[in-house]
Formats: structure tokens, C-alpha cells, sequence
């Protein structure tokens, strides 16, 4: 079995407040995995830590490449896009040059034009939207355009930071249905960070569950979702 | 009629010293959100370097062109040097610092190259245009224009450009798309000092070369930084000109004011804008949608 | 949510604590004896030093407990001068009587540019004050103020007198005279900064500087509490200038430029910001480093506090008095 990320050892901290106690886990190649856990558990962190945004301590392992000491500029140049925690897109700037950006460590021009259209097309609405300020977007075509610009990085890893974060539930489906075709025709790899159990174990095959800065539960998600005390605790019934 | 259009005229060439300094202002807040008040002092001693070089026998252009990388490179080590361990420190750390480079610029001029008034040499040529305004003056708005021009396209145009505005509004976002946020706050910092350095170097052969040429002058740059809305080159560049215009005026034609007050034209102009425009007269609001 | 001001002074210090009576009875009496063991210039520069001393006091009480900036408190100083000067010079009040009516016009005038000011969020204000400090000299050498400022000349005034009682009995100098009575007020002044601070309305400032928005929150009217403060803070640096303007017996525009501010600015954050008695390093700070920076090279002691003040934010953000509070916990983990 081929591993695409492999992570050992994961330390992370805010200042000196520890928030990731030594994580082990890895991803599969083309697989969608998620992590789960309640508020202030170290899921974002974990993201966070992934791509060098936070300090950090411990292997992170892409494809035999290690992550632990590159900045965020080059990890993302190493295939690993990261759709924030409220998005963060470029208010000021129009949806195109948001998408246009996601693009900055490319060169290959006619490749991005390319890739752009690729966006609308899992996307249309923001092809309508593309010269509007991104500030002005809604809560779920801001989401949307935030996918579109990781996805300009042509990614091998794909980290989702809570997408369906006040979203309406049909919005939240379209959103999702979307990633698992990007998911399935792209062979893009996905790191989902869910606040919403339910949803995330439908999107993803594998899962880890996230207590406290320590992975307690990981498994299948078909184990996962049979698991006695994810189900209370997460799922709800 | 023709004292007005006079007044009109000549506050239109201060103007363009204003919004030049301006400018350099604009871009560092457009960088790092702060007022660089050492904007002043570095224009001041890039001007000195620029003299040293032509007292040394070099021709103006090129002594004037190599004060530009000289500055920028100053400016980009400044960044990188002093203000890049500071990044998440407190404000007052910021203003510290800035008042540190006030006093160790302006004193190290006065050091290396004394406090006698030292005149500076136009690159423009003598005379004035129709009785009404002098060449160098005439060349001053136009360089100032070009200025504008090419920080326009820069920003417009240029990937670099792109990333520097992504940097400053959305630095954690900046990242995740690739862009190196403090080589871009380092840019800034390079592309403002090199800014000040035209500034410098234009309005020298008027105000004469001396280390405190530049604060009267800086305080002039703020106010027209801050009427033009602090967010936009366009809004400074337009708001230097306006203020030039408004001091002129104000000099003329309100008695109390004449020549002697002008410094405090500035300061009720920055506080009566702070006051009841903070966005600037030409200042964009944003939009957003929650 | 980051404060605008770096506060790392140990908060027993600051908040409700005792005053530490040894120290202060040892300060007193240090400071008390020292003029009759000093030569006349050196009594006369600590008189600068405590008159310094109480304008980097005020300038802390906005900036430290407060969490607003100014870079032109030099304005309020010019202001506290000129009024005791003008009073002396063209209205002959008694010197002494000039001190604190000094220090009342700056107040009137801080809380009026506090008013519309404390509008402004950290950096505009250091931006309006900033401006405020440079175009003050201007306005005092324009020719329709010559009649009562003097212009670019400035104006002449004279000390009063040592009562003839204690030149008889202890031979006191003018120079002595008059640095006990800037030690006097500056204590006086020192006791009111301790007690605001350890007041409620201290402990209401203080909180408008780590959160604004939670202390409004809580029912502080911060608006009112920062311009008030903005008026205490142009008290006391008025007492100062006042005071400066009689020692030195004379007030000039030049005196009060932009570098005056910067120097008031550069004594508050080397003593330490959020400290009261780091005020008293400030100014010993800032009188002497220039004297020592004039051997080494003529013109440069601006580039060497510039040097120093740089070096502070880095490795002493809370400056002297931070530096000395964590030597005291040094030495008391060490027993």
C-alpha cells in the first residue's frame, strides 16, 4: 500500500500553549481522509502544521519529500493546497484574479488559462461572478472560489478546513458532490477537516478521531461510523 | 486672476513633491499597515548619497538612477534586517523602531556630510514656463505622473504586483498560494524607499539639502497620503496635489495663515480628514458580505 | 487579541500593590542629600533629569496605561512653558504660582486635542500627534504671536530669589534651591501617578488598553477615560515644561521641536513602558547618553539613542524597569 503523506511524531504550539501532542497518521494515495473531533481538539492545527503555518515539530512526509522544515511558500510548490478556515480569499481583488493567484508559483500560462475554465466548469457560478470583488460573494460561492483557487495549484494533497462552515445544507451537498468528483477524476488526495461527522464520513474512506491534541479512533470509515462512541459522541444517535 | 492661476500653478508643482512622498507613504501602509515615519529621513539621506556621488564627478542621471537601487536595496535590507523579527509585535514596538530610524538617519547625515545648507543641482533646465512656473517644477509633475504611471502598472499588470497587494491584505492566504509574504513586506519596503528617493532628489533643488529638510515636507506627504484615502497611489498622488494647492491658497489668501503657518494647514488638514473622512477623499470603502 | 503596547511589568507591581516604602524612604533620602555633595552644574542637570523625569511620567501614563501614542507631547511641553513664561514676562505672577497653572492650561489643552483624537485608533493618533509636534514651532515663531510669545527671540525671565533664611543658615546655591523644589514636585507628582494607577480609574485605563471593546463593554466610557487621560498626560508634561522654563530662564521655539518629542519618547520606552519609576531612568537617560555620545563623535548622539532605542524593542521590551524586576526575581528564586 502506497502512502502519499506519512506523518510521525507531529508536535505543534501556539507560543508555549501545546496544541498537538505527537500525531502519527497517514494518507492514502487518491484517498479522501478525514479527521474529526470537537472545538479546540487540533484539527485546524493539524492542517495548520501540515503546511508550515504554525511551529511545529516531528516528520511530515510527502511522497518521500519532508515538509517539517520547508516554509508554507514551498510546500504549497511541493502540490499541497490548503483551503483555509473562512476561506481567505482576496476581498479586494475579483474572483479571476483570486483563481488567477492561486496560480503564483506556476508558469506554464496557457496551462493556467486552462485550468481556469477547469474551475468554472466545476464551478459555472463563478464564472458569472468572475470580475465581482470576492468580498462580495456569498458565504457558499466564497467557499466555492476558495476550492477553485487551491485546485490552480494543481494539487497532489488537498487540505479542507471545515468547507461546510456556515453553509445552507443544499449548498453544503453541491459543495460536496463536487469534491468527490474532483476527488475521483483528478485523483486529487483530500485531508477534510469536519466539524460535521455525518457529512465528512459520507466524503471520506478513512478517518481519524481527534481528541485533545492525540488521535484516540482511526480506522475505515465504515468502521468509524460503527463505532459505538464516535456514533454517541459525533454522529448523534 | 493671474495671482490665482499663479497660485494654482505653483501649488500644483509642491503638490507633486507631496504626492510623490505620498506615494512612498501609500506603500509601506499598503505593505505592513503602518506610517513610516522615517519616510522623510530616508528620502533625506538618499538625497546625500545622490549629492555625494554627483560632488564625486559622476553626471546627474546616472548618479540619480543609482540612488534609486541604492535606496531600494537600503529599504529592502531595512525590512529584512530590523523590522522582520518585529512582524507580530505590538504597534508601539513598531513606532519605536521608526522613531529610532528617525533619529539615527537624521543624525548620521548631519554626521557624514554636516549641517551647512548644500544646494542641489535640476536636472531640468533653467527658466520658467510663460513667467508662470518654473521648468524644474514643470519636470517635477511630470516625473511624479510617470511615478504614478508605473506603480499603476506595476500593481495592475505584474504578477509581483499582484502578490505584494495579496501579501498585504491576506497574508496567511498569501502563503498558502505560494507567494513569500516577507520578501514581498521586504519589496514594499525597497520599492517605498526608492519612491522617496525621487522625492528627495526632485524637491532638493528647492528646499536646499539639509538633514532636516524633510520633515515639514513629510508631514505635507501624511497630509496628502491621508486627504487622497491612505488605501489608493491614485487617491495620494491626487490628494498631494490638492493639498499643494490647498496650502498655496491657504498662504495667500487667508492673511493669518501667509507663509508662517503652513505646517499647521497640514495639521488641520490630518485631523479634520481623520475626523469626518477617514477613508480619504478618494478612498474606496470595501464591500463585504458576512 | 494583541494589545497595542507591550506590557510585561510584573502586574503586582502595578495593580493593586503596596507601595515599597524602603525604597522609596532610600530614593527620598539619596535624592534629597545628593545636591550638597554635587558640584552647581551637575545639581543643575538633575534638576533636568527630575524635570525630564515628569514629562516621560505623563507621556507613560498615555502610552503605558493607557494604550494611546503620541509623538508630540514636545507641543504640551512648549505649551507649559510658554504659559508660565508669558505669565512672568508680560503679567509679572509669581514665579511658583506659574508651575501649576502650567499644568492646568496643558490639561484644558490635552483633553480638548483628546476629544476629537481619541477618535483616532493607535497609529492615526500617533499620526495627528505627530503632526501636532512638528508644527508647533511654527506656530510659535509666527510673527501674529511675536507680541506675546516673542517670536523667534523667545522670552527672558528671571528666578526668584533664595529665601534669605536658608542662604543664611545653610548656605543653599540657587542651583540647589531649585532642585529641591523640582525633586519635591516631582515626588508630588510621582505619589498622584501611583495612586491614579492603583485606582479604579487606573485599573479602568489600563483595561481600555488591553481591550477596548471588552472595557466598554463592561460599562467603562472610554472615550471619557481616554480623553481624561490625554489631559492628565498634558498636565504633567506641562508641570515639566513650566518648570523647565523657569530653571533654564528662558523659552525659544527651538527648544520645542520635533526632537523633544522624540526624546520624551525615547526616555519612556529605555525606562520602561507601563513603569512609573522607569521615568526617572528615562530622564537620567536622556540627559546623559548625549554628553557621553559627544566624546565618542561629535553630531551623532541621535544615531546612538536611535541604536540603543532599536536594541530596547529587542532585547528589553519593557525596558530598564523590566530589566531590573527580572534581576529582583532572579535574586529572590536564588534564596
Amino acid at each position: 500500500m502506497s502512502h502519499l503523506l506519512e506523518v510521525k511524531g507531529l508536535e505543534a504550539s501556539y507560543g508555549p500553549t501545546k496544541a498537538l501532542h505527537g500525531l502519527d497518521f497517514s494518507l492514502e494515495k487518491g484517498g479522501v481522509t478525514t479527521i474529526l473531533g470537537a472545538n479546540g481538539a487540533g484539527k485546524t492545527t493539524t492542517l495548520r502544521a501540515i503546511s508550515g503555518m504554525v511551529t511545529r515539530k516531528g516528520q511530515i512526509n510527502l511522497n518521500g519529500t519532508e515538509l517539517g522544515s520547508l516554509s508554507t511558500a514551498d510546500i504549497t510548490r511541493k502540490g499541497v493546497a490548503h483551503v483555509p478556515e473562512g476561506r481567505g480569499t482576496f476581498v479586494r481583488m475579483s474572483a479571476e484574479d483570486n483563481l488567477r493567484l492561486g496560480a503564483y508559483s506556476r508558469n506554464d500560462k496557457t496551462a493556467i488559462a486552462e485550468d481556469i475554465e477547469r474551475v468554472y466548469n466545476y464551478f459555472p457560478i463563478l464564472k458569472q461572478r468572475r470580475n465581482q470583488q470576492a468580498g462580495t460573494l456569498s458565504g457558499g460561492e466564497a467557499q466555492m472560489l476558495a476550492v477553485g483557487r487551491a485546485l490552480m495549484l494543481r494539487p497532489i494533497l488537498l487540505l479542507l478546513d471545515e468547507p461546510s462552515f456556515g453553509l445552507a445544507p443544499l449548498i453544503v451537498q453541491e459543495l460536496f458532490d463536487i469534491l468527490k468528483r474532483i476527488n475521483a477524476e483528478e485523483g486529487v488526495s483530500m485531508l477534510l477537516v469536519e466539524q460535521n461527522a455525518a457529512l465528512a464520513l459520507e466524503l471520506a474512506d478513512h478517518a481519524y478521531l481527534l481528541e485533545t491534541g492525540n488521535i484516540v479512533i482511526s480506522g475505515t470509515s465504515q468502521s468509524i461510523i460503527e463505532n459505538e462512541t464516535v456514533r454517541r459522541s459525533y454522529l448523534g444517535y | 486672476m493671474d495671482l490665482f492661476l499663479q497660485q494654482i500653478l505653483t501649488g500644483i508643482a509642491n503638490g507633486a513633491i507631496y504626492a510623490c512622498l505620498a506615494l512612498a507613504v501609500v506603500m509601506i501602509y499598503q505593505a505592513i499597515d503602518h506610517f513610516n515615519f522615517a519616510q522623510g529621513e530616508m528620502a533625506m539621506f538618499s538625497t546625500y548619497i545622490c549629492w555625494a556621488m554627483i560632488a564625486g564627478g559622476l553626471p546627474y542621471w546616472v548618479a540619480f538612477f543609482a540612488t534609486i537601487i541604492i535606496s531600494f536595496i537600503g529599504g529592502l535590507a531595512i525590512e529584512r534586517i530590523i523590522f522582520k523579527p518585529l512582524h507580530s509585535a505590538p504597534v508601539l514596538s513598531h513606532i519605536v523602531v521608526f522613531i529610532g530610524l528617525v533619529a539615527i538617519f537624521n543624525s548620521l547625515a548631519g554626521a557624514i556630510w554636516d549641517h551647512n545648507i548644500k544646494t542641489f543641482p535640476s536636472p531640468f533646465p533653467d527658466g520658467s514656463f510663460g513667467g508662470l512656473i518654473g521648468l524644474h517644477e514643470v519636470g517635477m509633475f511630470f516625473v511624479t505622473l510617470l511615478l504614478l504611471l508605473a506603480i499603476f502598472c506595476f500593481f495592475k499588470f505584474t504578477r509581483v504586483g499582484m502578490a505584494m497587494q495579496a501579501a498585504a491584505a491576506n497574508p496567511a492566504s498569501a502563503g498558502l498560494v505560494g507567494i513569500r509574504v516577507g520578501w514581498m513586506l521586504a519589496l514594499g519596503w525597497g520599492l517605498a524607499a526608492a519612491i522617496g528617493a525621487v522625492a528627495g532628489m526632485m524637491i532638493a533643488p528647492i528646499v536646499f539639502l539639509e538633514p532636516n529638510m524633510m520633515l515639514g515636507i513629510l508631514l505635507y506627504g501624511f497630509a496628502a497620503a491621508i486627504v487622497g484615502g491612505i488605501s489608493s497611489p491614485g487617491g495620494a498622488v491626487a490628494g498631494g496635489f490638492l493639498v499643494g494647492i490647498i496650502e498655496n491658497m491657504a498662504g495667500t489668501y487667508i492673511p493669518a495663515i501667509g507663509s508662517e503657518l503652513k505646517l499647521t494647514v497640514a495639521l488641520v488638514l490630518i485631523v479634520t480628514v481623520l475626523l469626518f473622512k477617514p477613508n480619504g477623499l478618494f478612498g474606496k470603502t470595501i464591500v463585504t458580505r458576512v | 487579541m494583541a494589545t497595542d503596547v507591550e506590557t510585561r511589568v510584573d502586574p503586582r507591581l502595578t495593580v493593586g500593590a503596596k507601595m515599597p516604602y524602603k525604597w522609596v524612604a532610600l530614593f527620598v533620602i539619596i535624592g534629597a542629600v545628593l545636591p550638597f555633595f554635587l558640584q552647581g552644574y551637575a545639581t543643575f542637570q538633575g534638576t533636568l533629569i527630575m524635570i525630564y523625569a515628569i514629562a516621560i511620567l505623563g507621556l507613560n501614563l498615555l502610552t503605558g496605561f493607557n494604550g494611546q501614542f503620541s509623538l508630540g507631547h514636545s507641543a504640551f511641553y512648549a505649551v507649559g512653558a510658554y504659559t508660565a513664561a508669558i505669565l512672568v514676562y508680560h503679567l509679572d505672577w509669581p514665579v511658583y504660582v506659574t508651575i501649576p497653572f502650567g499644568g492646568i492650561v496643558c490639561f484644558v489643552a490635552g483633553f480638548l486635542f483628546g476629544l476629537p483624537a481619541l477618535r483616532l485608533e493607535g497609529l492615526y493618533l500617533a499620526l495627528a500627534t505627530f503632526a501636532l509636534g512638528v508644527s508647533v514651532p511654527q506656530i510659535l515663531k509666527s510673527s501674529h504671536l511675536e507680541g506675546l510669545t516673542g517670536g523667534v527671540q523667545g522670552l527672558d525671565i528671571f528666578r526668584p530669589k533664595v529665601p534669605s533664611f536658608l542662604v543664611e543658615n545653610f548656605g543653599l546655591t540657587m542651583d540647589q534651591w531649585w532642585y529641591m523644589i523640582a525633586f519635591v514636585i516631582m515626588l508630588f507628582m510621582f505619589w498622584i501617578a501611583w495612586n491614579l494607577i492603583n485606582s479604579r480609574t487606573g485599573r479602568a485605563m489600563m483595561a481600555i488598553r488591553d481591550n477596548p471593546i471588552a472595557a466598554r463593554s463592561m460599562g467603562i466610557n472610554a472615550s471619557l477615560y481616554k480623553s481624561l487621560t490625554f489631559g492628565v498626560s498634558a498636565f504633567y508634561t506641562g508641570i515639566a515644561g513650566a518648570l523647565a522654563a523657569i530653571v533654564i530662564e528662558f523659552v525659544a521655539p527651538d527648544s520645542f521641536t520635533f526632537q523633544l518629542s522624540i526624546l520624551l519618547f525615547i526616555g519612556m520606552v529605555v525606562g520602561g513602558t507601563g513603569s512609573i519609576w522607569g521615568a526617572v531612568f528615562g530622564g537620567f537617560f536622556i540627559l546623559t547618553v548625549p554628553n557621553f555620545a559627544e566624546e565618542i563623535s561629535t553630531g551623532l548622539s541621535y544615531a546612538i539613542f536611535g541604536i540603543i532605542l532599536i536594541l530596547v524593542i529587542y532585547v528589553m521590551p519593557s525596558g530598564f524597569a523590566g530589566l531590573v524586576n527580572l534581576l529582583r526575581m532572579r535574586v529572590k528564586k536564588m534564596f
